[in-house]
């Protein structure tokens, strides 16, 4: 299939990417490099005095432990939100797929939760959970759980997990109908015809056909999980108690804004910004190579 | 439109090569703040009545979010070389602030330029002391201050039969005695955890926080807060904790709420939550001074104050900063000032206004407005109780926190909490000290 354009001149095409490229320049590469920058230098919070310090910033990420924590924080918070929230997503999607009355104000319903912007989810969490004012807070106490995510680090990770895969649901929910919608019937219909149940059908049929759905939106999660998470800590647990709920992003934000310590805060966001390259890459090889849409 | 038609005649006079007169232009004095609600109010009717005292500066008042935003608004806009000429920094901010010599224009150093009549003598020594090198010499001009105090329902406290408590051992007891009342979840509690329980603590029993007089005498100081008080005040909250006789309420003041909804009948604060307090406590009410460990000799010495001052940034012209220094003359002025203290509850800053205050018979109905400028004079500070200048002092109160909620969750003793509190701290010190300016 003949997929290029034919441009009568050279100046036109790029004509037509430049407003893209000079959006992609100023507001991705400038501040990435900035940032690079940055983060070989030792500069107090008002830039008045710089020492370049080669990798020194990196380094002492790297001796500190707290640094490591996060990390292997922020990579289990990850898993546990996209493998909670893509596992529910499918649940909903396999069942809104089916022929019900009033499906439409189902998914519409489904997909609400993806506008809400992310401290308002945190808020409402809050809400919901707090140890004092939450009305959910009530009934856990009832049923005897001390429920007290200002100390207990692991209830407040749990509250974070719940909250940030439970905003995540709907956009999952969004792309798993429309892929489910895509399975051919004749291939389900087949299937039945030869005698699989629902079950195996899902598992043999659905799950396989979804797969290029399900590999996408992990990726996709992850890295929602990774930056986007922030919102909902910020406002829910501003990464306590103890560093129980500090990610990698939160700590970019307390190190360099709340600390004044711009070259570590640096370093780390170049830092994620490699992790973000790779997972993006992996992305790419394996959309590019095994999976057809 | 006035003003539109003012830039329309200096359009006009540049045009035919007059040039503006000197006299007629409006000198604009950009002041950027954090208050909000009423006190965002109290600020605006500054601004406009200063503006409408004289017709040679206009402060303009912005909103710049809460206190670590408009901090970091003021920061990046310093660096984007637009700073404002007025900032509203809270006092953790201050070691921040101090440090960047150059950024900011020391206030005892802008009035003596402007040829502006001041007098440090004028000024409450427990307030300006924070803001102040030991020399004496005014960096920051003190707007907004408060200090803790200690919050108590009237009501419940004589249903369970408790009186008010003034030392540790007692406001323990009464804990336990509610407890048994009925606040099974809370006996006491408090807010800003880091500023009660070891700031405050430490100065009220006059115990160093950290050396070199709590930092103000050098940014080489080292913390100092795990010592026999400290250590052992914590332990006591963790035990209490187990029952919730004392019950962590969060590292800032989110958990006030409690107080007023008659959940902690006891509750240690900042003494700007009176207004929260009045418009939503449906109860008799009242604020007194921080309880104390009697067995610790001396106490209670005084407190130290929270709050905001007002810093003035550098590279300004020096017609500009004579506006400032007029404006700061302005706020000093002891009508005005009484003014501040009634509507926004926030302590008067001079003499004369507390004095005045007095005498109007204003602490006669709210005895309680009283009880912060009573700690904060108590005795004359020391060392120990003058005030803190710890660079990073945002995240090290986030670092102490941290600490002190893994003590209260039984993770470490209160000990080790606090050893490692103070070594975490000690490293950031030594961060910031590097890149201080020297």
């Amino acid at each position: 299939m003949q997929k290029q354009a034919i441009f009568q001149t050279k100046v036109l095409p790029y004509a037509l990417v430049a407003p893209q490229l000079a959006i992609v320049l100023i507001f991705f590469y400038w501040p990435a490099l900035q940032a690079v920058i940055q983060s070989f230098l030792l500069q107090d919070a008002f830039g008045l005095s710089t020492t370049f310090v080669w990798f020194e910033n990196y380094l002492e990420l790297f001796r500190d432990p707290a640094y490591f924590a996060a990390i292997v924080r922020t990579f289990f918070f990850s898993f546990a939100i996209a493998v909670s929230s893509l596992s529910f997503a499918l649940l909903l999607a396999v069942m809104a797929d089916k022929p019900l009355r009033g499906s439409m104000l189902y998914r519409t319903l489904l997909i609400w939760p993806y506008a809400v912007a992310p401290p308002v989810v945190g808020v409402l969490w809050i809400f919901m959970l707090h140890p004092s004012l939450g009305v959910l807070s009530r009934y856990l106490r009832a049923i005897g759980v001390d429920w007290n995510p200002l100390l207990d680090g692991d209830q407040a990770a749990a509250l974070i997990i719940l909250a940030a895969a439970w905003k995540q649901i709907s956009y999952n929910f969004l792309f798993f109908l429309a892929g489910l919608q895509a399975i051919p019937k004749s291939v389900l219909e087949a299937a039945a015809i030869d005698g699989a149940r629902p079950m195996r059908r899902f598992w043999t049929v659905t799950f396989p056909l979804l797969s290029p759905t399900i590999f996408f939106l992990l990726v996709v999660n992850i890295v929602y999980a990774f930056f986007d998470t922030f919102g909902i800590i910020d406002t829910m647990t501003r990464g306590g108690p103890g560093t129980s709920t500090v990610t990698l992003v939160y700590k970019v934000y307390s190190d360099g804004l709340l600390g004044g310590n711009l070259g570590s805060s640096a370093a780390q966001s170049v830092i994620l910004m490699v992790m973000v390259i790779v997972l993006t890459g992996i992305q790419f090889r394996f959309v590019e190579r095994k999976v057809t849409y | 439109m006035a003003l539109r038609h003012f830039g329309a005649a200096a359009a006009v006079a540049v045009t035919f090569g007059l040039g503006a007169s000197p006299a007629l232009a409006v000198t604009e004095i950009q002041w950027w703040h954090a208050m909000t609600g009423a006190n965002n109010e109290v600020i605006v009717k500054l601004a406009t009545d200063f503006n409408a005292s004289q017709s040679d500066y206009k402060v303009i008042p912005t909103y710049k979010g809460n206190y670590p935003d408009t901090m970091n608004a003021g920061i990046a806009a310093f660096r984007a070389g637009n700073a404002p000429h007025i900032m509203q920094v809270f006092e953790v901010g201050t070691a921040t602030m101090m440090a960047a010599t150059g950024a900011v224009k020391p206030v005892y150093k802008l009035m003596a330029e402007a040829g502006e009549k001041f007098d440090p003598k004028i000024y409450l020594p427990a307030i300006t002391g924070y803001y102040s090198t030991s020399k004496g010499e005014m960096l920051s001009f003190p707007f907004n201050s408060s200090s803790t105090v200690m919050w108590v329902n009237l009501d419940e406290l004589k249903k369970a039969n408790v009186e008010i408590p003034k030392t540790w051992p007692e406001t323990f007891e009464a804990a336990k005695k509610l407890k048994a009342a009925g606040h099974d979840t809370c006996g006491f509690s408090g807010s800003w955890i880091t500023w009660v329980n070891l700031e405050q603590l430490s100065a009220w029993h006059n115990v160093p926080l950290a050396s070199k007089a709590n930092g103000l005498d050098g940014f080489d100081t080292v913390l100092e807060f795990n010592g026999p008080l400290q250590v052992k005040h914590l332990e006591t909250l963790v035990e209490l904790q187990k029952t919730k006789t004392y019950d962590y309420a969060g590292r800032t003041n989110t958990g006030e709420g409690r107080f007023t909804s008659g959940e902690c009948p006891i509750y240690l604060t900042s003494s700007a939550f009176f207004g929260n307090v009045k418009a939503q406590a449906k109860f008799n009410f009242t604020a007194v001074p921080m309880p104390y460990y009697p067995d610790v000799k001396g106490a209670p010495q005084n407190s130290i104050i929270g709050g905001a001052s007002l810093w003035v940034m550098g590279g300004k012209s020096a017609e500009e900063y004579k506006g400032v220094a007029k404006f700061l003359t302005f706020l000093s002025d002891t009508d005005r000032q009484v003014y501040i203290h009634k509507a926004s509850g926030y302590l008067p800053i001079t003499k004369a206004a507390y004095e005045k205050a007095k005498a109007e018979g204003f602490y006669k109905d709210q005895p309680y407005l009283e009880t912060p400028l009573l700690e904060l004079t108590n005795k004359e500070p020391t060392e120990n109780s003058r005030g803190l200048r710890l660079g990073n002092m945002v995240q090290l109160r986030d670092v102490w926190s941290e600490e002190i909620e893994q003590a209260l969750a039984g993770k470490k003793t209160a000990k080790q909490a606090l050893d490692a509190a103070v070594e975490r701290g000690n490293t950031m010190l030594r961060q910031f000290e590097k890149t201080a300016v020297k």
